[in-house]
């Protein structure tokens, strides 16, 4: 087989590395077909990784207040910011940060986006309206991932003002999920 | 710091699904390199190595089950990883073992396999997410795209009409590449029209998950000139990785590609990136990631780009051409693979041997640059003959 | 004393041919003295020092930080020690981290926060930490940094299918199929070391005893234990010949070491530790190839590191070493690659003490295997040996030897030698 680049020397003039088919660079493409059908071998392998990752002290408060309906921030008084999501250093200052806040749990879009397909990039049957929230009483620019609900797709803008939507208290456990989704405040 | 010469560059195909293995690809296109380079691995003093998520091939320390097809075996080996920003990140890092005078010549190799990954390799994205504040959301690459672009559009007031234009651009670009997996003459009309994946991202807007590697030689000086008459330079590298918190920055500008440029600017003495840079190959993952990383770079002003690119001014035959290989959008994008192959469109271009891609304009000067992890890290190669 | 052999290849390389000059030449002390001063200040500005190394965790399970916690802990000790702001002095971070260790896909991504390297230059080397070393002592070495910043940690307490992880780096057509994991390929390897070598189980109950027994002197060994010959050689068998007991179990930890060119190192610390050498090598990862009795890229990897530093007999040159035993046979094996210990394969074995002092720490028996940070955990026991022997003023201890090993089924390592000269 050729082995050719998709530079002159072997390429377009292929004589200089003696090629017989000097467009043709290495490799063999296969079909769907090819893919699907039994013309070659194939090896399965399932497997599955657990993992029990500790939240640390940080995000472990944070999912704790979100059990209790709260949304809680760091602040840092070197640099002046409440940061949510919150950590117990600040990577500006490179400093452990000071206090618990408690900050609101409504907010600003920043931005979203409307999706049509599940993380394995398959289509879903309804659409999955995504944002990364800005949190009112965090530094700005302060927020998260996270759901949108209880609107329509064309209300949905930059600059949407949100407000948590929390699972009842006993069905919380301490996850990022404890809020359903943000909704639209009211007297938009 | 020695001068460092690029000898040499080759790749494979990229496609969806390939029949050879990681290791063979690797093989393949370390093959292409050295036999391009007029050299044998026995001459190669060390390897280094970059691939995207094991999870991709299915394999934990997927670069030790590389290595034997890199040529690596037998040798000082080095993988490097910055996500998506490894492919360019791997020629920066082959440039510090000439540089500081620990190898004289070194294979730089990326390689990626992604169909191994069942049901799909964007499955593997799943994982590269915070695993308490964002896997259990069942979050998706695409999502952070998506937002990454809506807010781009949103603050400089830039229409899907305008950054479709790069889809089009450089899909038809590629139709001259052989290694090209989406070769297409496309219209604006139909990437507006394509299936829409995450809104604003459609389908076309999008570049595909490939099979492929890609590889060059890099050599000090002396060696540089006893095996060409032609050596391209390696005159800046650079490289930045911004927070982890994505969602505590302005997802509007790269910052992190802004510094890695100016280290790389730098390094290369270039204080004026829009007039001194001839043409570059911007990571183009998406349509609006060429303009983002455009404006990132310096090479247009903040919301800028796609007036350029409207312009023409970015085509081949225009005054600052991006990414006349095709890019990722047409090429393909096997992750670290397709990176090596931005630096060797470089090696290319400046020697004038990229046949019917050649820019109209003669070239001095190229800037290579990816991106990667949660939009966040920037790396940047600048060659010059 | 390395230095000053150093110095006078130097001064006779630069009087080019005319080498025949040196046998003849007799300079007074005073002069030799001047000259080494001079030459040898011009000579170590080329040279990448040891500046600070911080640790935390080392412990079976650190369940109150998450690794990000460890992480900024060893940074700020590391830091502190040598007055560094990661924020502005540091010119280069480096990350020696692997996706399935952690449990997360470009792990990269997650790197930079706790070291102070938002929006710097820091990269990840999917390699043991020793590799970050080499990868930090080039972009000195270039230019690209004068002061740079190299860091591993282990969360295995975390990972709870570390079997499965290790069988996912198997070769999985035609490997997986049969094995199940990696531990098996150790033990093959095992046998035939020990059947090359004519090495008996007492040899490597010895290693386990001795290393065992040396880390009750450590307050970082989480697995010292006053375990006699005999005892380690009751221990069951996981896979015969391996033994329960040669095997390092499972630690969590960080350790972050920051480097620094001649120039800086001065001002940072007044014990600075120099790279004398550093060298890696990886030979074929393939299980069927790495069942070799010799540890092919542990030699290599001492031959480039030894060519840099000069170091002409090993055996002789280094006052300790630090040296992967993640399976207590890897001990031997490595010494003997790195030309550390005295064999005879005429005389039947191998014997356990080596000329070298080896694991004075307790290796990872002690220590426990901190997998891509073993590198830096040998590097940490090696500075912390060499600065404590120049605080006491005692003239045993100072060059080591650094050694690491990625682990089964990876025929990948790397080799540093250390001084305080």
């Amino acid at each position: 087989m050729g082995r050719s680049h998709a530079g002159r020397n072997c390429g377009d003039y292929g004589e200089v590395m003696g090629m017989e088919n000097p467009s043709e660079p290495p490799g063999t493409a296969l079909t769907p077909d090819e893919w699907r059908g039994k013309e070659i071998f194939f090896r399965n392998f399932h497997t599955k990784f657990t993992y029990s990752w500790d939240t640390g002290v940080a995000i472990g408060h944070f999912l704790e207040a979100l059990k209790g309906g709260k949304i809680v921030g760091r602040s840092c008084s070197g640099c002046n910011r409440v940061l949510v999501p919150p950590r117990m250093f600040c990577e500006l200052c490179f400093r452990p940060t000071d206090d618990w806040i408690d900050v609101l749990d409504t907010g600003v879009v920043n931005t979203f986006s409307i999706s049509y397909v599940n993380n394995d990039a398959s289509r879903r049957e309804q659409p999955l309206f995504v944002a990364v929230i800005n949190i009112d009483g965090a530094s700005p620019g302060m927020g998260f991932l996270h759901l949108l609900g209880e609107v329509d797709a064309g209300q949905i803008h930059v600059g949407m003002k949100v407000r948590a939507k929390w699972k009842p208290a006993h069905e919380r456990t301490g996850a990022i999920t404890d809020i359903s989704y943000f909704k639209p405040s009211e007297g938009l | 710091m020695r001068k460092v010469a690029v000898i040499g560059a080759g790749m494979t195909k990229f496609r969806h699904r390939m029949l050879e293995t990681g290791r063979e690809l690797s093989f393949e296109a370390s093959r292409a390199a050295l036999d391009s380079a007029r050299m044998d691995i026995k001459n190669v003093d060390s390897v280094v190595l970059g691939s995207a998520p094991d999870a991709f091939d299915g394999l934990h320390m997927k670069g030790e089950y590389l290595l034997d097809g890199a040529g690596g075996s037998g040798k000082p080996y080095t993988r490097v990883y910055v996500g998506g920003g490894t492919g360019v990140f791997i020629p920066a890092a082959a440039w510090w073992h000439v540089a500081s005078g620990v190898s004289d010549v070194v294979l730089a190799v990326g390689e990626e396999k992604m169909s191994p990954l069942q049901p799909h390799p964007q499955y593997a994205f799943w994982s590269i997410f915070d695993q308490f504040l964002e896997r259990p959301l069942g979050v998706t690459l695409l999502w952070i795209f998506s937002l990454e672009m809506r807010r781009y559009m949103s603050v400089y007031g830039i229409k899907e009409e305008d950054i479709a234009l790069v889809a089009v651009k450089n899909k038809g670009n590629a139709m001259d590449h052989p290694s090209a997996q989406l070769p297409m003459r496309i219209t604006v009309d139909d990437v507006m029209k394509s299936e829409p994946i995450c809104t604003p991202v459609k389908r076309l807007d999008v570049s595909p998950t490939s099979d492929g590697a890609a590889a060059l030689v890099l050599a000090s000086e002396d060696v540089a000139r006893k095996y060409t008459d032609d050596p391209v330079w390696i005159t800046g590298v650079g490289w930045n990785v911004d927070t982890t918190f994505w969602t505590n920055r302005d997802l509007c500008y790269p910052e992190y590609v802004e510094k890695a440029a100016m280290m790389a600017y730098k390094m290369a003495g270039i204080s004026n990136p829009g007039k001194e840079i001839d043409f570059a190959e911007v990571y183009d993952p998406f349509d609006y990631k060429e303009l983002h990383h455009m404006e990132g770079l310096q090479l247009a002003k903040r919301g800028e780009a796609p007036k350029m690119t409207r312009e023409g001014v970015t085509q081949r035959d225009g005054d600052l051409p991006i990414n006349p290989s095709g890019g990722l959008l047409g090429v393909g994008n096997p992750i670290a693979a397709a990176g090596v192959m931005k630096v060797a469109e470089l090696f290319w271009q400046l020697r004038g041997e990229a046949g019917r891609r050649q820019v109209k304009k003669p070239v001095h000067r190229g800037l290579a640059q990816a991106w990667g992890d949660l939009m966040q890290v920037g790396t940047v190669v600048i060659m010059e003959r | 004393m390395n230095n000053k052999a150093g110095i006078e290849q130097y001064l006779y390389a630069s009087f080019g041919p005319e080498l025949k000059f040196g046998r003849w030449l007799m300079v007074s002390k005073a002069f030799t003295d001047k000259l080494v001063g001079n030459i040898g200040a011009l000579l170590l500005d080329d040279k990448v020092a040891i500046v600070g190394i911080g640790y935390s965790g080392f412990s079976p399970a650190t369940p109150s930080q998450s690794y990000k916690e460890l992480i900024f802990d060893a940074a700020s000790r590391a830091y502190a020690e040598c007055s560094v702001n990661p924020r502005k002095d540091v010119e280069s971070f480096v990350c020696c981290e692997e996706d399935l260790w952690e449990g997360t896909s470009i792990t990269d991504e997650y790197a930079p926060d706790q070291l102070g390297a938002a929006q710097r230059n820091i990269c990840t080397v999917s390699q043991d930490g020793l590799n970050g070393v080499a990868t930090a002592y080039m972009h000195i070495k270039s230019g690209v940094a004068s002061i740079a910043v190299v860091e591993s940690h282990s969360k295995l307490s975390n990972v709870l299918s570390q079997s499965q992880v290790r069988e996912f780096a198997l070769e999985p057509y035609y490997e997986r199929p049969i094995l199940s994991d990696g531990i098996p390929v150790a033990a093959m390897q095992m046998r035939r070391f020990m059947h090359d070598y004519k090495v008996t189980e007492e040899d490597i109950a010895q290693v386990v005893s001795k290393n065992k027994k040396n880390g009750l002197f450590n307050q970082r060994s989480s697995y010292a234990a006053d375990v006699s010959v005999e005892q380690a050689m009751r221990s069951p068998f996981v896979w015969n010949p391996l033994r329960r007991i040669q095997m390092a179990p499972p630690a969590d930890g960080c350790v972050v070491a920051v480097l620094a060119s001649a120039e800086k190192a001065r001002s940072m610390t007044e014990q600075p530790v120099w790279i004398k050498g550093i060298g890696w090598n990886s030979a074929s990862t393939s299980a069927e190839s790495a069942i070799s009795s010799d540890a092919l890229y542990a030699k290599e990897a001492a031959k480039m590191a030894y060519k840099i530093a000069g170091v002409n007999s090993p055996k002789s040159y280094f006052d300790f070493a630090e040296v992967d035993d993640t399976y207590a046979f890897k001990e031997l094996q490595h010494a003997e690659a790195l030309g550390i210990a005295d064999m005879d394969v005429s005389k039947g074995n191998m014997p356990a003490v080596a000329p070298v002092p080896i694991n004075m720490s307790g290796g990872s028996l002690s220590l426990g295997d901190l997998v891509e940070a073993t590198g830096l955990v040998r590097l940490l026991e090696a500075v912390q040996r060499l600065r404590n022997a120049e605080r006491k003023r005692s003239k045993g201890s100072k060059r080591a030897l650094v050694q690491s090993w990625r682990g089964i089924p990876s025929s990948s390592g790397a080799v540093a030698v250390l001084g305080v000269e």
